[in-house]
C-alpha cells in the first residue's frame, strides 16, 4: 500500500477533529437539564413537607386513621369517609362518563359525516374541555342539586349523585376528545380489511376499531377519572360538605344523604385553627395522592396490557 | 373459445389466445361488466367512460401510470369508494347481469362476493385463526370453522408455515406470509372474484413470486383482477390486460385491452407501446 502523503493527512485529520467544543449546544443542554431540575425541585419539596408532617400521623394511630370518620377532635379525626365518597363518587363518574364519552367519540368518527356541524361540535367539546372546574360547580348547583331538591330528596338535593355528575360533565369532553383520538389513530387499512370481507360497518367498529383504540381510550379516561377525584373547588358548590355518610348501610341513604369527599377533606382541614390539624391534612394529602398514583399506574398497566401493534 | 379450466401449460394457452383478436375476449364468459362508468371525488373526475369486460377464471391486470385510476376502477367494482364520502360512481357495473350499483344492493353484500387483497399487508391484530375465521364470523357461518381455515390457508399457499402457530398474532408473520394470510382471509368468505390493488408492491422478489404462483393456482375457481404497476409482473402472471391512461383533465380512461401477450408484443395503440417498453409512465 502506497503511504499517503503526509500533508493530506494532516488536512483530513483537522476536518475531522471539527471545530473544538459546541459551546452553545453545550450551553443550550444545561438549560434543559436546569428546567427539568426546577420541576423536580418544586414537586420534591413539595412531597417532603408533607411526608415529614404527616408520616407521624401513620405511625401513631395505624389504619385507626383510615378508617375513622369525620370529627372535630384530631385525636379521633380520620379520612375513612372521605376515602368511601371519592371511591364511590370514582365508581358512579366511571358508570355515567365511560359509556357516554366512548359512545359519542365512536359517532363522532366512524358515524358522523364530516360536515360543518360536526365539526362545530367538536371544536365546542375542545372548548368545553377548558372551561374552569367552578364553571362545572355551578351548573350542578344550578342544575343537578336543584333537580334533585325539586325531586323532593333530602337534604336539599346536595347528595353523592349530584356531586357525580357535576364530576361527569367536568371530564366527559376529556373522555370524548381522548378516545376520539385513540379512535382516530386506528389505521385506515384496518377498516377496509373489515370492510373488504364483508363486514358491516357495526361489525367493523365493535370488532376491529374499538378493540384496536381500546389501550388509548382506557389511558386517557382513567386519567381522566384520576382528575376528576382530585377535584374540590366543583363539589365544594355542588353541596359536598363536611356532613358524615350515613352508615344505616342502606344504598339509597349513602346515595341521598349528605356526602364528602377526600380533597373536600383537606380542604376543610387546613383551614382548622388546631395545630394538630396540620398534621392530619398532611396526611390526608398522601391519601389522596396515593389514590391518584394508584389510578395513574392503573391506567400505564392497562394500557401496555392491551398494546397491539399494527 | 371455451375456458380452458385445467391449465396445465399456461404458457402455451396463453400463445394460442395471443392469437385470438380483441373481439373473442368479448365473447368469453365474463365475470365483470363494466359499462361507461366514471368515477368522480367530488367534481373530479378520476375514471372516464370505462366499459371493459373481465372474462370468468382468468387473470385481468389493470395497468398504467401512477395517476390514471386503475386503483379508483379497482375499488368502484366491490364498492369500496362507498366508503370515501366524496366518491360518486356513474355507469354499470355488472355482476351477473346485476347491476352492483342498483339501489337496492347492499354494499357489504357485494363485497362478500367479491374479496379484496390491499397494497400493504393489513392482517387484524388477531391471531392467524381469527383472521381467517374474521370473515366467515361476520358472515353468520355456521359450518366447521376449523376446516374452513385449515382450507382457505391452503389455498392461500400458507398452511404449512403457520398450522403450528395458528394463536399467533398474524402481525407476527413476514410482510409476504401476512400478505398470503390476507388472500386467505379474502378467499375464507367463498367470494368468486378477487380484487388484488399491487398485492406485491411491498414484498421482496422472493414473496412476490410466491403470490404470482398462488394467483395463478386461484384462477381455477376464482376470477382475478390485479392492479400492478410492475410490467413484468403484468406480462408474467395476467392473462388479459386493460392499459389506462390519463386524458388532460388527468381523467382516466382506457386506451386498449387485450389478450396480455398482444399488449406487450404487437400493441395496437402508440401510447400502450410507449407505455409498455418504458418510454413513458
Amino acid at each position: 500500500m502506497a503511504a499517503v502523503p503526509s500533508g493530506a493527512t494532516g488536512a483530513v485529520e483537522r476536518s475531522l477533529a471539527g471545530s473544538g467544543r459546541d459551546w452553545r449546544g453545550l450551553v443550550f443542554q444545561v438549560l434543559l437539564l436546569g428546567a427539568l431540575l426546577l420541576t423536580l425541585v418544586v414537586l420534591i419539596t413539595l412531597l417532603v413537607d408533607q411526608f415529614t408532617r404527616g408520616l407521624p400521623v401513620f405511625v401513631d394511630r395505624g389504619t385507626d386513621f383510615l378508617t375513622s370518620g369525620l370529627s372535630s377532635n384530631p385525636e379521633k379525626a380520620g379520612v375513612g369517609q372521605g376515602i368511601v365518597g371519592t371511591l364511590l363518587t370514582g365508581v358512579l363518574v366511571a358508570l355515567l362518563c365511560f359509556p357516554l364519552g366512548i359512545l359519542t367519540a365512536l359517532y363522532l368518527e366512524e358515524y358522523a359525516p364530516d360536515n360543518r356541524l360536526t365539526r362545530l361540535i367538536t371544536i365546542n367539546i375542545r372548548n368545553l374541555a377548558g372551561v374552569p372546574s367552578i364553571v362545572y360547580g355551578l351548573l350542578g348547583l344550578t342544575v343537578f342539586v336543584a333537580v334533585f331538591a325539586s325531586l323532593g330528596f333530602p337534604n336539599s338535593g346536595r347528595n353523592i349523585m349530584a356531586g357525580a355528575l357535576t364530576l361527569t360533565a367536568l371530564i366527559l369532553p376529556i373522555v370524548i376528545i381522548t378516545s376520539a383520538e385513540a379512535i382516530r389513530a386506528v389505521p385506515q387499512s384496518l377498516r377496509e380489511g373489515g370492510y373488504g370481507v364483508g363486514a358491516s360497518r357495526w361489525q367493523v367498529t365493535s370488532r376491529l376499531v374499538l378493540p384496536a383504540a381500546r389501550p388509548g381510550i382506557l389511558t386517557g379516561t382513567i386519567l381522566a377519572l384520576a382528575r376528576a377525584l382530585g377535584e374540590t373547588a366543583p363539589l365544594l358548590l355542588a353541596g359536598a360538605i363536611l356532613g358524615t355518610f350515613s352508615t344505616s348501610g342502606s344504598l339509597n341513604d349513602l346515595l341521598t344523604g349528605p356526602y364528602t369527599v377526600l380533597p373536600m377533606t383537606v380542604y376543610d382541614w387546613s383551614r382548622k385553627p388546631q395545630e394538630e390539624f396540620r398534621q392530619l391534612t398532611s396526611a390526608a394529602i398522601i391519601v389522596l395522592l396515593v389514590i391518584t398514583l394508584f389510578f395513574n399506574a392503573l391506567a400505564i398497566f392497562l394500557r401496555n396490557r392491551y398494546q397491539k401493534q399494527w | 373459445m371455451t375456458i380452458d379450466t385445467d391449465a396445465s401449460d399456461i404458457t402455451l394457452d396463453l400463445h394460442a389466445l395471443g392469437e385470438t383478436a380483441e373481439s373473442e375476449i368479448a365473447s368469453l364468459p365474463a365475470a365483470i361488466n363494466i359499462r361507461d362508468v366514471s368515477v368522480y371525488y367530488g367534481h373530479f373526475r378520476a375514471v372516464k367512460d370505462v366499459s371493459v369486460d373481465i372474462p370468468r377464471q382468468r387473470i385481468t391486470a389493470f395497468i398504467g401510470p401512477s395517476g390514471c385510476g386503475k386503483s379508483t376502477l379497482l375499488r368502484s367494482i366491490n364498492r369500496m369508494n362507498d366508503l370515501i364520502p366524496s366518491a360518486r360512481v356513474e355507469g354499470e357495473i355488472l355482476y351477473h347481469g346485476e347491476n352492483l350499483y342498483a339501489s337496492y344492493v347492499d354494499p357489504v353484500e357485494v363485497r362478500r362476493r367479491i374479496g379484496m387483497v390491499f397494497q400493504k399487508p393489513n392482517p387484524f391484530p388477531k391471531s392467524i385463526y381469527d383472521n381467517v375465521a374474521f370473515g366467515p364470523r361476520v358472515l353468520g357461518y355456521k359450518g366447521n370453522m376449523d376446516e374452513l381455515v385449515e382450507a382457505s390457508l391452503r389455498r392461500a399457499a400458507i398452511w404449512d408455515e403457520v398450522k403450528d402457530k395458528l394463536k399467533q398474532s398474524g402481525l407476527a408473520l413476514s410482510g409476504g406470509q401476512q400478505q398470503r394470510l390476507c388472500i386467505a382471509r379474502a378467499i375464507a368468505t367463498e367470494p368468486d372474484l378477487i380484487l388484488m390493488d399491487e398485492p406485491a408492491s411491498a414484498l421482496d422478489p422472493r414473496s412476490t413470486l410466491q403470490i404470482e404462483e398462488l394467483m395463478a393456482e386461484l384462477k381455477q375457481n376464482y376470477t382475478i383482477i390485479i392492479v400492478t404497476h410492475n410490467m413484468q409482473q403484468a406480462a408474467r402472471a395476467s392473462d388479459y390486460t386493460v392499459f389506462l391512461t390519463m386524458d388532460d383533465d388527468r381523467a382516466g380512461y382506457v386506451v386498449e385491452r387485450d389478450v396480455t401477450m398482444n399488449i406487450f408484443t404487437r400493441p395496437k395503440n402508440r401510447l400502450t407501446e410507449d407505455y409498455v417498453s418504458g418510454r413513458f409512465g
